[in-house]
């Protein structure tokens, strides 16, 4: 694998730090005019999601890391492991539940995400920005309120709960930013 | 290639840049203090190892020679200072190789003065009058305030700056969750310092006001003198604004013999750390032979000053054009 130094610590590069595949986020280049010269890196750790600041002295280098998007289908959920598929080659992946982490909520069987490896090995999965999923329980809303002030909870057919507004009712579509968890929209069908 | 070729900074940082540029020619001209201009390129060049300079190729057929940009124009202007110009000063670039960054361009423009007769507690005088001259009416700043380093760093995390304890130093990184520095630093105390003070102290020095700090470690300054009545210190200043590090100045060092030896001991770990080796200044070594005048000399960076006037985030922001667009 390539050796990075700090001096190409670019934001997304992605480098091994502590046997941890990182992301590089911001890398800020600190020198006393008469002193030492510093690189003060803020670092994603891509396993845990954990966000640090870590220091290095300027032209130290760190190996790159072997980690790679991949766009996939997932598949289904065998109850221990969820699969993945890689639609132009059927090469198929399986996550535990740990790496799949919260994006689970968000996983519908067919829908496309992203799978992030490392080494081959998924590391972690990531919904798209926009998801559609029928609400399978919420209260029923009052007639004639448009506003979308206040909200009540739905529970999601993927077992997400989101917040829509009082008109929106059981068995309906929404679309919602897996970002942020917000509700957006009602989708025709 | 890339096609940007519009300026980095907007049009009203230039106008800025002119006003500063004559608010410090009015400021040294009513002291009658004298503009000079010397040489951008040298036949030698700073030996400071944590500096690293531009190193040109100069043809006059048959004549083949290296030629260095300038890190700082502080030793020619020493030289016309032994020569007897009295106090001078000098609106000059400055080129720092490796250097890039928010608050770096490898190419910069520094005020650099010398003032014959002036104490360091007299040129702290001085740069606090001409910075609050400048900074008037753009920044809102309380009096100035001076600190000794030994006071900001033991106030900021309690450690003793001039006596190195590396068990204290290493505890210090456990609480403050710096456990790399440990590794980083060892036993090389200055390099502790650098770290430190870069990252827990300077970002909150001059918040409210131009800060001044004084009295730097031995260990931390190449061409200031030694404090008469404390050894562990150097007659050394720091300007610092909204965390910014804006300048650096000396009650300057005037024996040529403890000079050079400065100077070679900085060549040697140079060569230690494997740095480009530099050409030791013979002219301002003799010249300090011949006599440097009592002085105190400071520098700042005009480029980081603008951006403290007009708040902007980075130093791309008033420059004409940064080192990526140049």
């Amino acid at each position: 694998m390539a050796i990075y130094s700090t001096n190409e610590f670019k934001s997304g590069l992605k480098v091994m730090l502590d046997s941890d595949p990182c992301a590089i986020i911001e890398n800020e280049f600190v020198k006393p005019g008469k002193g030492q010269a510093f690189n003060r890196v803020k670092i994603r750790n891509l396993k845990t999601g954990r966000v640090i600041e870590r220091t290095f002295k300027s032209g130290d280098s760190l190996e790159g890391a072997d980690v790679v998007d991949v766009a996939m289908q997932y598949l289904y959920s065998d109850g221990e492991f969820r699969h993945f598929m890689v639609p132009d080659t059927f090469e198929q992946y399986q996550c535990d539940e740990k790496t799949v982490g919260d994006s689970s909520k968000w996983l519908k069987d067919q829908d496309s995400c992203t799978v992030t490896l490392w080494n081959d090995a998924p590391l972690s999965v990531t919904p798209t920005n926009f998801v559609e999923l029928a609400i399978v329980e919420t209260d029923p809303g009052v007639r004639g309120d448009t506003s979308g002030g206040g909200g009540k909870p739905a529970t999601l057919e993927t077992g997400a709960v989101v917040r829509v507004p009082l008109f929106v009712q059981q068995g309906e579509i929404i679309k919602v930013d897996t970002r942020t968890g917000e509700y957006i929209s009602r989708v025709k069908e | 290639m890339s096609k940007n070729w519009e300026p980095t900074c907007n049009l009203e940082i230039l106008h800025l840049r002119a006003q500063l540029l004559d608010k410090i020619r009015r400021f040294f001209s009513e002291k009658s203090v004298l503009e000079v201009e010397t040489p951008l390129l040298s036949h030698s060049c700073g030996t400071d190892p944590q500096l690293d300079f531009f190193k040109t190729a100069f043809s006059f057929p048959p004549l083949e020679e290296s030629l260095f940009l300038q890190t700082s124009p502080e030793f020619a202007m020493k030289r016309l200072l032994a020569s007897g110009s009295g106090s001078i000063y000098q609106i000059a670039k400055a080129f720092r190789n490796g250097e890039s960054g928010r608050l770096h361009n490898p190419e910069f423009t520094l005020l650099e003065w010398y003032r014959v007769d002036f104490t360091l507690t007299d040129l702290m005088d001085e740069i606090a009058e001409l910075l609050t001259v400048l900074l008037k009416d753009y920044v809102d700043l309380s009096e100035p305030q001076r600190f000794s380093y030994q006071a900001i760093f033991q106030r900021y995390t309690g450690l003793n700056p001039l006596v190195f304890s590396y068990q204290d130093y290493c505890d210090y990184a456990q609480t403050k969750n710096i456990p790399e520095a440990i590794t980083l630093c060892g036993d090389d105390h200055g390099l502790w310092l650098d770290f430190i003070f870069s990252h827990h102290i300077q970002p909150y020095l001059g918040q409210e006001a131009l800060c001044m700090i004084y009295g730097y470690p031995a260990c931390q300054s190449s061409l200031a003198r030694i404090n008469l009545f404390d050894s562990k210190i150097t007659d050394r200043v720091e300007v610092f604004i909204k965390g910014i590090e804006l300048g650096n100045g000396y009650y300057e060092l005037t024996d040529a013999q403890e000079q050079s030896k400065r100077f070679d001991e900085e060549m040697a770990v140079r060569q230690q750390r494997n740095r480009p080796s530099s050409v030791k200044d013979w002219r301002l070594i003799t010249a300090m032979e011949q006599g440097l005048p009592e002085c105190s000399g400071m520098a700042i960076g005009l480029d980081r000053l603008l951006m403290i006037l007009t708040g902007s985030v980075a130093i791309n922001d008033v420059l004409s054009f940064s080192i990526d667009r140049a």
